[in-house]
């Protein structure tokens, strides 16, 4: 402790209160940048997280289905004619085989956190003249709603869904024109129907899926698509939703079934996420840069100025590492500071953001979370990059020759 | 005792190429414990150049120096600043404090350097320095708030921070007005006498050069005189 480096501090901080102008504007100029990408930093992790939360509030990060059917050519006999063309085999509503089985193995796989069985099929929503085309979606309430938390997304009645019951989204109720505890019929093309009563509207902030979408009990939907006893689908919600096409391998490896991940079904919008990360991390790269820029000029210009100081140190004692150290400190320094400044400015932007960036229903354009760590990451990251920009400065201000350095 | 032996010391600029210019030729010279010695000569003797050499600023190009009996030829650039910083003390011709420190600061700085954190002890060294060079009232001045002279004072204390074997001055009065030049020679007189500190001064000023003891004179980097003062001037006023 005793050679902790208080004498750099003390020459740093004098230092740089002596060019206190010039401090402060480099202060303020770190701020600015670094207030840039730490609001960039948070608006798109924001974003990313808005799209992600949305998509997965109606889909599973894996889904398993059973596998296509396909036309196979007659073998070869011998004197026998072979049709030169296979025609494609259309594809019906399947159930799974072993459904259970698989459900019970899938469900001992590293990683995923929930299984659910569903039945899933093309339906009519018929209600006085109105008919609407719906995707009739039969669950398992307990497990289902552990992978699709459509629990949470009820606006109006209840999700304990019966035998008889029905959830359905806002706008379908709304082109229905019905409401919770009226009833409307379920027809499919097997030539099944139901009546069933509708119990809660779900509204996943998706007008698609609130159109779309409508959940019965399992044993209603088999009864309806005709899969007494199956399931066609398995959903598997994971830890990661990021790692889903690494299981989803994982799990297709031991099966012929077909298992796709939300970020296949999705690929494009992976496509774009991915490019605005790009274009971000080349603005917050170039942003960050001209920062270090700044530092490493502002402080070459304090080197060439403080010359003779450094001389003076140098004959009074002071090592080269001490003269080292002294920059290397200003860099730190001016980086911390100028990183807290832009961590308030950047929080600043963002309460604005929260309130000003609207739907034109006045709804929020998406959610931004305030991580306290983005502003501890920022703030280690600048400090580092100050070090790093005063490194060169630094080393020349230490390499300076005393007789040079006073003489000058 | 001996302070500083120099033994055949050349200095050369520009080796090997061909403006290769040799400004030191041979020197040899012994500055005992207390000496209060002058070195005087024409510009572009060498004076300075001698004294960045003793003051372990330069290196030689050949020949042996000595400080306090250890021969600083083979030391590394670490030990080098240890010796500097703990027996030599500078009085350049300008001050060069340091703005941003006061008084206090800057005398206390070459120990602050030494020692890497601040205690009271060595605020007490500084405050009793600058009491010797009668600085007292200003010991909280900034550098740059106080006179031509009294900046000079505050330098011969910082030079003395450390309490080094030597002191090099190099023309400590060159900057000033007669009565500063006499007030910051008396200073460093008394210490001398006091402290038994040993003293070599540049000094183009012949009135100044014959308040030292010992006169040694450089021309054209060769010792062309190196003798005793018999009429030494004991302070301003004769």
């Amino acid at each position: 402790m005793k050679r902790f480096a208080f004498f750099e501090l003390i020459v740093a901080f004098r230092f740089m209160r002596e060019g206190l102008m010039q401090t402060l504007l480099i202060i303020l100029g770190v701020g600015l940048g670094g207030g840039v990408i730490v609001f960039m930093s948070a608006l798109l992790s924001g974003l990313q997280a808005n799209v992600v939360r949305r998509t997965l509030n109606y889909q599973a990060p894996i889904r398993i289905l059973p596998p296509d059917q396909v036309a196979r050519p007659l073998r070869a006999v011998e004197g026998a004619e072979i049709a030169a063309q296979v025609q494609p085999r259309s594809q019906r509503l399947r159930s799974i085989d072993q459904w259970q089985k698989i459900r019970d193995q899938i469900e001992r796989t590293p990683d995923v956190v929930a299984v659910t069985p569903v039945v899933a099929g093309p339906g009519f929503a018929l209600r006085g003249d109105a008919s609407k085309s719906v995707t009739i979606t039969g669950i398992e309430p307990e497990s289902y709603f552990r992978v699709i938390a459509l629990d949470e997304k009820i606006v109006a009645g209840r999700h304990d869904i019966g035998p008889l019951d029905i959830v359905i989204g806002t706008e379908l109720a709304k082109d229905l024109g019905a409401n919770v505890g009226d009833k409307f019929r379920l027809a499919t093309a097997v030539g099944a129907n139901a009546t069933l009563t509708v119990i809660g509207l779900f509204d996943f902030g998706n007008k698609g899926a609130n159109e779309r979408n409508v959940y019965v009990a399992l044993r209603s939907a088999q009864n309806l698509l005709d899969l007494v006893g199956g399931a066609s689908a398995i959903e598997v919600k994971v830890r990661d939703p990021f790692a889903a096409e690494t299981i989803a391998q994982t799990i297709r490896g031991g099966t012929d079934l077909q298992v796709e991940s939300w970020i296949v079904t999705n690929a494009q919008f992976f496509t774009a996420m991915r490019a605005q990360i790009l274009t971000n991390t080349l603005i917050r790269l170039f942003v960050g840069l001209t920062v270090a820029l700044g530092i490493a000029s502002v402080l070459v210009v304090s080197v060439i100025q403080k010359q003779k100081e450094i001389g003076i140190l140098r004959a009074m004692g002071a090592s080269r590492g001490q003269v080292l150290r002294v920059f290397l400190i200003q860099g730190g320094a001016v980086a911390l500071a100028g990183s807290v400044l832009g961590s308030a400015l950047a929080w600043t932007f963002l309460l604005a953001w929260r309130e000003l960036a609207r739907n034109p229903d006045g709804t929020l354009m998406f959610i931004v979370e305030i991580e306290p760590s983005l502003f501890a990451i920022a703030m280690v990251t600048a400090t580092l990059v100050g070090i790093l920009a005063a490194a060169t400065p630094a080393r020349r201000a230490a390499r300076l020759d005393p007789v040079v350095a006073i003489r000058s | 005792m001996e302070t500083l032996r120099l033994s055949g010391v050349h200095k050369s600029y520009g080796v090997g190429t061909p403006v290769e210019l040799e400004v030191l030729h041979g020197i040899d010279l012994v500055l005992e414990r207390g000496e209060f010695t002058a070195l005087v000569g024409p510009s572009g003797s060498g004076k300075t150049t001698l004294l960045n050499l003793i003051g372990l600023l330069d290196r030689p190009n050949a020949g042996r120096l000595f400080i306090e009996g250890q021969e600083t030829g083979g030391l590394g650039e670490e030990d080098i600043t240890r010796l500097r910083g703990r027996s030599i003390g500078f009085v350049f011709q300008y001050h060069y404090l340091l703005p941003a420190f006061t008084a206090l600061e800057n005398v206390m700085m070459p120990i602050l350097a030494a020692r890497g954190r601040p205690d009271d002890e060595m605020r007490a060294t500084a405050a009793t320095l600058l009491d010797r060079v009668g600085l007292t009232p200003w010991r909280d001045s900034k550098a740059t708030e106080i006179s031509g002279g009294q900046q000079q004072r505050v330098a011969i204390a910082r030079a003395l921070a450390m309490n080094p074997a030597l002191v090099l001055a190099d023309e400590p009065s060159g900057n000033l007005d007669t009565a500063s030049a006499d007030g910051v020679f008396d200073v460093l007189r008394e210490i001398n006498e006091t402290s038994r500190t040993t003293f070599l001064i540049v000094t183009h000023d012949p009135r100044l050069a014959q308040r030292c003891d010992r006169i040694v004179e450089l021309v054209d980097g060769r010792i062309v005189s190196d003798r005793p003062n018999a009429h030494v001037l004991r302070s301003s006023s004769g």
